[in-house]
């Protein structure tokens, strides 16, 4: 199949809360993946960063600052924002940079240092910002959206926030297991529910917390990786970075209104939804074809929504398939085998990324506790500000 | 701050939009730049009172004290106040914004009419920052 690359390297810095620069985790996420991929910094011919909003000029010009602590080689360099998408549109930049024949290899690398707490736009007073007015005018935070997304679920389809902690209860079973995780310890659904409520019906254990940490994937094209010596990589057959369609009619951060379908009649199926099934398209392969998932987790309940975006089960059936073990280790469809944000937090540009780095170890079979047997096909999504979004689609 | 999103007082409180005269799409906050509807060449956009009664299509509350550039007293201890996401049916759009004080989560659910009622953002010594929030009518089916 034309239009794959490998992976030929994966590396993190563990997720936490630990004072340090984004610099920091990045180069140690670098040289873990350049390690991997048995690679020398100097032959890395493209470094592609995934920006931060945090650390000034440093963090918007990510490629460029990783390069120079990295130590100046004279790759080229490219810098690349998407709100959470970052990581994935650096990866879809890094590849499409191979696939013109461009480069061999890229060093793709996203790292952040967040704040405690919830998130916050930059400073200012800024009322062309949307990110800002959400938060003037509304106090509208991220677990508002969650909680909307939560409550409507539970009118629309009977969910219940016992169901949302079930997923909690899995994710935490899987971060467990995962050495880069910030949250290594299993949680039971009676914490969730004596955790204090956020955004109702989100209690603290339904939301993501904000971590530090970084990930790196070195990505080089097929001839690279089979003159390296690398018979059967890991391969990224699709990424997807489409936008909404006009009028989008769910209301998404950091919106204060959906679009109006007076004019326009709505897609038939929505954003996030369409996003996969971009990736899938490009990949060739369906859902049923998928031996794991990686989804965003900013909440419980929207874990289950994804299951539906990407099609693995019907509309209003994410509980289902959650009661029926299916996404659990050893269920048809593995959910988050990393542990999720759930289990990382989120560190906004390295995340999109450290799901890639995920597919990369279950697909070698080398996941250790957490490794899906027999894994072949698995899919990333994720969700950021401002109409991004992403799905990654890698194979063996 | 927001100039131009809401109008009138009492009875008369009306949220504005922006309606484009080409395609009728109707934007808000409101867009006054280019009409954003992708098949639409584009007209001049005008000023539009949006419905005041909606329904519930979800809510929430904020049961810790949001960050800054939300407005509060550190001082005081932090009040939750709920939040209303509201389908304007005539509009087909839904609309987010502040219950207004008093109203909680335990008095609400999906698909409750509310109306939008002028209400108070902030204020101290200099300034009254009001704002748009929404308030159940009581009619429920
Ligand atoms: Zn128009």
């Amino acid at each position: 199949m034309t239009g794959e690359v490998a992976v030929l390297g994966a590396g993190m810095h563990p997720w936490g809360k630990w004072g340090r620069g984004f610099v920091e985790y990045g180069v140690v996420a670098a040289r873990a993946a350049l390690a991997d991929a048995g690679l020398d910094w100097r032959d890395i011919g493209s470094v592609v960063g995934a920006d931060t909003v945090r650390g000034g000029y440093p963090g918007y010009v990510a490629g460029a600052t990783f390069a120079k602590a990295l130590g100046w080689q004279g790759a080229r360099v490219t810098s690349v924002y998407a709100a959470c998408a970052s990581g994935a549109q650096a990866v879809d930049t890094a590849r499409a940079q191979i696939l013109s024949g461009r480069v061999d290899v890229v060093l793709v690398v996203g790292a952040d240092a967040a704040p405690k707490g919830f998130f916050r736009p930059a400073g200012g007073e800024r009322p062309e910002d949307p990110d800002w007015l959400r938060f003037r005018v509304l106090g509208a935070t991220n677990p508002t959206y969650f909680g909307l997304y939560a409550r409507r679920r539970m009118a629309v389809h009977g969910d219940s926030p016992e169901d949302f902690a079930q997923v909690k209860v899995k994710n935490a079973a899987m971060g467990a297991l995962n050495p880069y995780a910030r949250y290594r310890k299993r949680v039971t659904a009676e914490e969730v529910a004596a955790s204090a409520v956020v955004a109702d019906p989100l209690r603290l254990l339904d939301i993501c917390a904000t971590s530090d940490g970084g990930a790196a994937v070195v990505l080089s094209s097929m001839e690279f990786a089979h003159r390296h010596g690398v018979a059967e990589p890991v391969r990224i057959r699709a990424v997807s970075t489409v936008t909404p369609r006009y009028p989008n009619t769910v209301l998404d951060l950091p919106d204060i209104a959906t679009d109006s379908a007076v004019a326009v009649e709505p897609a038939t199926e929505t954003f996030r939804t369409s996003l996969t099934r971009a990736a899938y398209e490009e990949a060739g392969v369906g859902p049923e074809d998928l031996s794991l998932a990686e989804v965003y987790d900013l909440s419980t309940a929207l874990e289950l929504q994804w299951y539906e975006d990407l099609g693995l089960c019907g509309e209003g059936e994410g509980v289902k398939l959650l009661r029926e073990g299916a996404t659990a280790p050893g269920g048809r469809i593995p959910v988050n085998t990393s542990g999720g944000l759930a289990s990382f937090g989120e560190a906004v540009p390295a995340q999109a990324i450290a799901q890639v780095c995920e597919l990369t170890w279950q697909l070698r079979g080398v996941a250790g506790d957490r490794q899906v047997e027999g894994a072949r096909a698995g899919i990333t999504a994720n969700q950021g500000l401002f109409g991004h979004g992403s799905a990654v689609i890698a194979v063996r | 701050m927001v100039t131009g999103w809401f109008t009138g007082d009492g009875e008369d409180f009306r949220l504005l939009g922006t309606r484009c005269r080409a395609c009728a799409s109707v934007f808000f906050p409101r867009e006054d730049i280019h009409c954003r509807n992708p098949g639409c060449a584009g007209g001049p956009l005008e000023e539009v009172p949006l419905s005041r009664r909606g329904r519930v299509w979800s809510y929430t509350d904020a049961r810790y004290r949001p960050p800054s550039p939300y407005v509060t007293d550190p001082e005081l201890p932090w009040e939750p106040y709920a939040l209303i996401a509201v389908e304007l049916a005539a509009e087909r759009m839904v609309v987010l914004g502040q219950a207004v004080p008093g109203v909680t989560v335990a008095d609400l659910t999906v698909g409750m009419e509310v109306e939008a009622v002028p209400g108070v953002l902030h204020e101290d010594a200099e300034r009254t920052w009001t704002t748009w929030q929404w308030r159940p009518t009581g009619v429920t089916a």
